[in-house]
């Protein structure tokens, strides 16, 4: 492979894969939280209930 | 049933960008001008082909949600829109690395540039609004007219590089009547488009799943308010 600007193939795909990383982070990042607010409401009612 | 969908969509997305990754580094001749950074090309072009994928089906969603009023296609608009912008961000950040080697700048307010970052801006204006609206079906009603209203200017980015005289160059795929690259050089293009899309389509059933549990959640705290 012609080597000429090697670092900026490597910066444009490690940007790309690093994008698609940290929205797969947030997505877990917002799973976690809405199924610990669940839980919660969830104990939440069920106390109410007894 | 679904779970196993997207198993096998995530599998396929691995093996195939993988693949492709390979063919990029190892087999694809040479650009004689260029140097290794061309190679961008083969996640720059598949991003913007599977973020307007992504968009056409939020388009639909959203008609379909106008037409049903069923929130499951608003919950699968909002996930696709989610990897619209996702590939829209890959397109922009890839195409300024490029071009910061090929023009010596990293952005110009050319025609397809301006476009493409106006349309990502309008998608991004789509989840704010989101946030903007607390009731479910305000909320599903005003994003899915917004995004009907946004999509049909990704027919103006598409075309921009005919109509206009721009920086960005012209069409070179052959689908488009281009022929400025060889055979062996065009194939690895749609191949990650495959790959990519098997992974929009893994990262839009996570989001769409978290937005049916967001919906119980909203429930829950409706309770929660009326005890």
């Amino acid at each position: 492979m012609d080597e000429r600007n090697f670092t900026y193939l490597f910066y444009g795909f490690s940007a790309a894969w690093i994008l698609v990383a940290l929205y797969i982070v947030s997505l877990v990042l917002r799973e976690r939280k809405i199924r610990s607010e669940i839980d919660t409401l969830r104990r939440m009612i069920e106390g109410a209930k007894e | 049933m679904r779970e196993k969908i997207m198993i096998v969509l995530a599998a396929a997305a691995a093996l195939i960008i993988t693949w492709v990754l390979y063919r990029i580094l190892f087999i694809v001749p040479d650009e004689k001008d260029q140097g290794a950074v061309f190679r961008i090309i083969y996640f720059h072009v598949p991003s913007a082909m599977t973020a307007a994928a992504c968009a056409l089906a939020a388009f639909v969603s959203s008609i379909l949600y106008l037409a049903r009023r069923n929130l499951s296609y608003d919950a699968a608009a909002v996930a696709v829109t989610e990897g619209a912008l996702l590939f829209g961000a890959v397109v922009l950040v890839t195409g300024m690395i490029w071009g910061r080697i090929i023009w010596g700048i990293w952005w110009t307010w050319d025609a397809r540039l301006t476009s493409t970052l106006v349309s990502w801006l309008m998608y991004a204006g789509y989840l704010m609004l989101r946030r903007a609206v607390e009731e479910p079906t305000e909320r599903a009603r005003n994003s899915a007219v917004f995004s009907i209203f946004v999509f049909p200017g990704l027919y103006i980015t598409w075309k921009s590089i005919e109509w206009w005289r721009t920086q960005h160059p012209g069409p070179v795929l052959s689908i488009r009547s281009g022929g400025g690259m060889a055979p062996g050089m065009e194939s690895p293009i749609y191949i990650n488009l495959l790959g990519l899309l098997c992974l929009a389509a893994v990262l839009a059933m996570l989001r769409y799943q978290q937005e049916q549990r967001r919906r119980e959640l909203d429930s829950l705290r409706r309770t929660v308010h009326a005890m």
